[in-house]
Formats: C-alpha cells, sequence, structure tokens
C-alpha cells in the first residue's frame, strides 16, 4: 500500500486548524497523538447508539456494549501479539498499569532487601511507584546508567543483576530521545535468572511493530493517547500465569466472584484486575485507532517516521548554528531532543507556540536524565503517522527567527 | 507614582505595539537590561523553581522600603521578572501587599502568570508578597 499522506491527514481535522492566527505545527506526538475522525466516530457511536454499562444487564444494549468491549481487548490482544485474551487487562494508562504491578506484584511478593532494576531514562511514571514501594517494603532501587550516547549501560546492567534482584522495569524506547532499548537483550538476560520484567511501551508501540510472545516479557504496559486513541484507557498486559498469582489491586464491582461480609472471591482474569465500571467508551476507541494503525501499518508507518526523523536531524544540524542533540546513539523512534547555545528552551518553546508550533520543553518527566547531562531540559519535537517535510521546513524557518528574537 | 500608576505606564508602552513579535521583542530587551543579580543572593533559599525555568528572588528591608532584586535562566520570564521589580521595588510593605496587579493581564502575557504555566512568576509574585507580610510584621 502506498503512504497516502493526504488521506491521512484528512482523518485529523485539528491539523487543519489555526493556532495565535498561523498554521498549526502539531510536533508533541510524544505527549499525545491526535484522534483520527474513525476513534471519534467509534465513541460517539456507542454515546448515540448503544450505551450501556458491560457485563451485567441482560438487556440487549448492556450486551452489544459488553460484546464492543470485549472486541476490543481481543484485538489489541492481537496488536501486540498477545497469547490469550484475557492478558489484557485494561488501565486508566501507562501509569496506572506500572501502579498497578508495582502494588500488587511488589506487595505481594517483594520484601525489604529485594532489587528492583529500573533505568536512568525512565519517564517519572516508572521511578516513583518503585519509590513508592521501596517506602512501604524497603526494597533497593539499582539504576542502568546511561552512556553520553544517550543508550543504556548494558554492561552495567549485567553486573546490577544479583541474587537480591527480583524485578526489572524499563521503558521500550525513551519519551526524550526516542531511542530503541535492546529490550529483548535484557528480557534474555532476566530469563537466566528467572526475574519478572516490566516493559513500558507507552513510547513505542505507535511506532514499531510490538510483539509480546517474541519479546517474552512478563508484563508490557502503554496508553491509549499515545497510539491515536482517546485519553484515560491504557493497557497492561501481563503473562498469565503471574496475573494469577497477583492479588487484586483495587476492589469492587466487577472484580468478583461472590461477596458477603464473611468472605469474598474474587474474579476471574482479567476482571480480577479491573474494579468497577471500566472505560469501555475508551476502550472501544482504542480499538478503532488499533484498527486505524493496522489499516496502514506499523511497518509503514515506522518507515514514513524513520525518514521525518532523518531528515528533521540532517536539516536542524545544517541549518541551525551551535544546536547540540540529546541522545543520537542507537535506533530510536521520530523523537529529536535537542538544545541551542546559549538559549534556554522556555523561551525558544514559548515564542514557537506563539507561531502555531506545538512542541514540547522542559525536562518531559524524566529529570534524572537532564541531571546525568546537566541540562534544566530540552526541546523535544516528536513526529506522527501525519507529519509531513513541509512541516519540518517550515518549522525550521521559524526556529531561525526565534534565534533572531533571543540573540 | 503609584503603583497604579506604573501599572498604566507599562500597560501604555506595550499598547503601543500591536504586533506579538515586537511585545515580546521588548520584554527580551527588559530581560537583557534587567540589572545584574548578585552572585552570593544565587542561593538555593532564594531560588523558586518552576517546572521549566527557575527565577532567584532576593528582598532587603531600606529604611520602610523593601528592595527587589531577581534573576531567571529563561530571558522572557527575566523581562517579566523585570515589570514585577520596576513595579515592587523600593515600595512599602503596605503597598506591596494591597497591590492588585492587572497589567500582565492588559499587555496579553496573562498565559505566563496563569497558575498552569510553572516557570515561577506566579510563585514569585506570592513570595514577594510574602516578603512584604513579613517586613511589615518585623516593623
Amino acid at each position: 500500500m502506498t503512504y497516502s499522506i493526504g488521506n491521512i491527514r484528512d482523518e485529523f481535522p485539528i491539523l487543519n486548524r489555526k493556532v495565535h492566527n498561523s498554521e498549526l505545527i502539531y510536533f508533541d506526538n510524544a505527549a499525545t497523538t491526535q484522534t483520527p475522525l474513525s476513534v471519534v466516530k467509534a465513541m460517539d457511536e456507542v454515546y448515540s447508539c448503544y450505551n450501556s454499562n458491560i457485563h451485567r444487564g441482560v438487556h440487549h444494549l448492556s450486551n452489544i456494549s459488553t460484546q464492543k468491549f470485549e472486541e476490543s481487548r481481543r484485538d489489541i490482544a492481537k496488536f501486540i501479539n498477545a497469547d490469550k485474551e484475557h492478558e489484557l487487562i485494561f488501565t486508566r494508562g501507562t501509569t496506572e498499569s506500572i501502579n498497578l504491578v508495582a502494588s500488587s506484584f511488589g506487595d505481594a511478593f517483594l520484601k525489604e532487601g529485594d532489587e528492583v532494576i529500573i533505568s536512568e531514562m525512565e519517564h517519572h511514571s516508572n521511578i516513583v511507584p518503585w519509590q513508592m514501594l521501596r517506602a512501604r517494603k524497603g526494597i533497593t532501587l539499582r539504576v542502568i546508567p546511561l552512556l553520553d550516547d544517550g543508550t543504556l549501560d548494558m554492561d552495567i546492567f549485567s553486573s546490577l543483576i544479583n541474587e537480591r534482584t527480583r524485578f526489572i522495569s524499563v521503558t521500550h524506547v525513551s519519551n526524550v530521545t526516542g531511542i530503541v532499548n535492546p529490550v529483548e537483550d535484557i528480557v534474555k538476560e532476566a530469563r537466566k535468572y528467572s526475574i519478572p520484567v516490566l516493559i513500558d511501551g507507552a513510547q513505542a508501540v505507535q511506532h514499531i511493530k510490538v510483539d509480546v510472545k517474541k519479546l517474552d516479557c512478563d508484563f508490557y504496559v502503554f496508553s491509549g493517547h499515545k497510539l491515536y486513541g482517546p485519553t484515560g484507557i491504557g493497557l497492561l498486559y501481563g503473562k498469565e500465569e503471574l496475573l494469577d498469582k497477583m492479588p487484586p489491586w483495587q476492589g469492587g464491582g466487577e472484580m468478583i466472584k461472590s461477596v458477603s461480609f464473611e468472605k469474598t472471591l474474587y474474579n476471574e482474569l482479567p476482571y480480577k484486575f479491573e474494579a468497577g465500571t471500566p472505560n469501555y467508551v475508551g476502550a472501544i476507541g482504542l480499538k478503532a485507532a488499533v484498527d486505524f494503525i493496522e489499516n496502514i501499518g506499523v511497518d509503514n508507518i515506522s518507515l514514513h517516521e524513520t525518514d521525518l526523523l532523518n531528515y528533521g536531524r540532517e536539516r536542524l544540524q545544517h541549518e541551525i548554528q551551535g544546536l547540540l542533540f540529546y541522545g543520537t546513539g542507537g535506533d530510536a523512534t521520530s523523537v529529536i531532543s535537542f538544545l541551542i547555545k546559549d538559549l534556554h528552551p522556555f523561551d525558544v518553546g514559548t515564542l514557537l507556540d506563539k507561531m502555531g508550533v506545538a512542541l514540547r520543553t522542559g525536562h518531559h518527566c524524566a529529570q534524572p536524565f537532564m541531571d546525568r547531562y546537566n541540562i534544566p531540559g530540552t526541546i523535544r519535537i516528536s513526529f506522527g503517522v501525519y507529519n509531513t517535510h513541509s512541516e519540518i521546513d517550515k518549522f525550521i524557518g521559524l526556529l531561525k527567527r526565534v534565534e533572531k528574537l533571543l540573540k | 507614582m503609584t503603583l497604579n500608576e506604573v501599572q498604566e505606564e507599562i500597560t501604555e508602552e506595550f499598547s503601543m505595539l500591536d504586533d506579538w513579535m515586537d511585545r515580546y521583542s521588548l520584554l527580551i530587551e527588559l530581560g537583557n537590561d534587567l540589572d545584574s543579580f548578585e552572585e552570593e543572593y544565587r542561593t538555593d533559599q532564594n531560588l523558586i523553581e518552576g517546572c521549566q525555568s527557575k527565577v532567584w528572588l532576593h528582598a532587603w528591608l531600606e529604611e520602610d522600603r523593601i528592595r527587589f532584586m531577581a534573576d531567571s535562566d529563561a530571558i522572557i520570564v527575566k523581562g517579566i521578572v523585570s515589570l514585577l521589580i520596576r513595579l515592587f521595588d523600593n515600595r512599602t510593605p503596605q503597598e506591596i501587599v494591597d497591590a492588585e496587579l492587572w497589567f500582565i493581564d492588559k499587555i496579553g502575557l496573562k498565559e505566563h502568570l496563569s497558575p498552569t504555566r510553572s516557570n515561577g512568576l506566579v510563585a514569585m509574585v506570592k513570595q514577594m508578597k510574602m516578603y512584604a507580610l513579613a517586613f511589615q510584621h518585623k516593623k
């Protein structure tokens, strides 16, 4: 299939809007991707045609919405090649998925002195839940450091593993640099010692093909709103064997088989972890997003975005004096983090906003990364399925104007 | 000049510039012209950390008036800092405590003083008022 950027952009009316009287250039896809009409339509359909609580009513509407909700689970399971649908738990997003594992698995199976390995490039959402577990249980956090090129120091990673290591939680792709970590190697190494591994896929699933079976990780987590889906919905994939052993995290309706004041029996997977009415509208929207991606093809998206990445890096390097990239080692998805000599990222971001450019400046919720390089933050542009060369050209022109204003 | 008169003066200066780019150019100019911050006061205690940029604020009492010295690592923030200094420096604690800030809205820079924009400016204004309160009680 040929990559029809025109058709793809037609799916995103927001891209035609103006910001501060300028045409919008949306380069903040690592924070949130825009939502295609097909997703909006799928969610609109829920509310206008069959809205009803799932798994409860015997009535017609409830049956439809239950069926659609479970279809979403099935299709999203296929999307990441999970074996069994019930290995997928709907959550609010990546953050909640990690918190669920840190709390349920961590509280049940980790004890004082046990060690959890994370990395220096983690988003705060893959640091803080483990620190909270540390406060509760007295575990120790070990951190895989970064090399100067932004990649993980894999030699040190191997040396961090010892007989006290009980869990490894690392990101698949850095939200600051787009660097793709060698997660296959990490899982392989962990397998030797039977250490469970969680991979944070928030920045990966929208860019590269993810196959949890091939990867053989124990947990894989991601969010809907970075995957052209709605916000407030995300996934936790976990191996059945582990999820079965883990105690429920939150209590409520849906997650129980029977309740009496003396004894409550918990429901089976995946419902055991889905207390209360889930965000079924979000889940149905997310299925539409996955369909959207699969219609284009993840591999085609990867090709398009790699092309944008290379073009963007080359143009920036060539056109902007005193520009410094952060994290250019290894494979990367379409994220470029950079600084311009003597210019504060906040100033650059503020002026670019006035010119209609949406990008992110600051620490990107990864302060340890910034500390590592001793910088206040970076300017981050991140591309999606709908971005184009001409947007990059226009962006470079605007960046030059900003430079002139600030220097 | 009263505080309100200074606010009117600033508003007038900015209202002559219709283009946002000219207004930001002026801010950048003001930032560049701000009196240099004495390094001995660049302490953690004087640091107001925003999510994106930092502000340093030092205050002291000279007779019955509060003096301020401030800085920021981002030039646009520094420009706004410079306006706040122009407004509050060399005023009595009472004037600062009573002050109502309206010029930021008027000159189209409201977004920089909204609590969601964590550039340290909201905290800076709060801190200036806190100093005023503290000095008021000290007297």
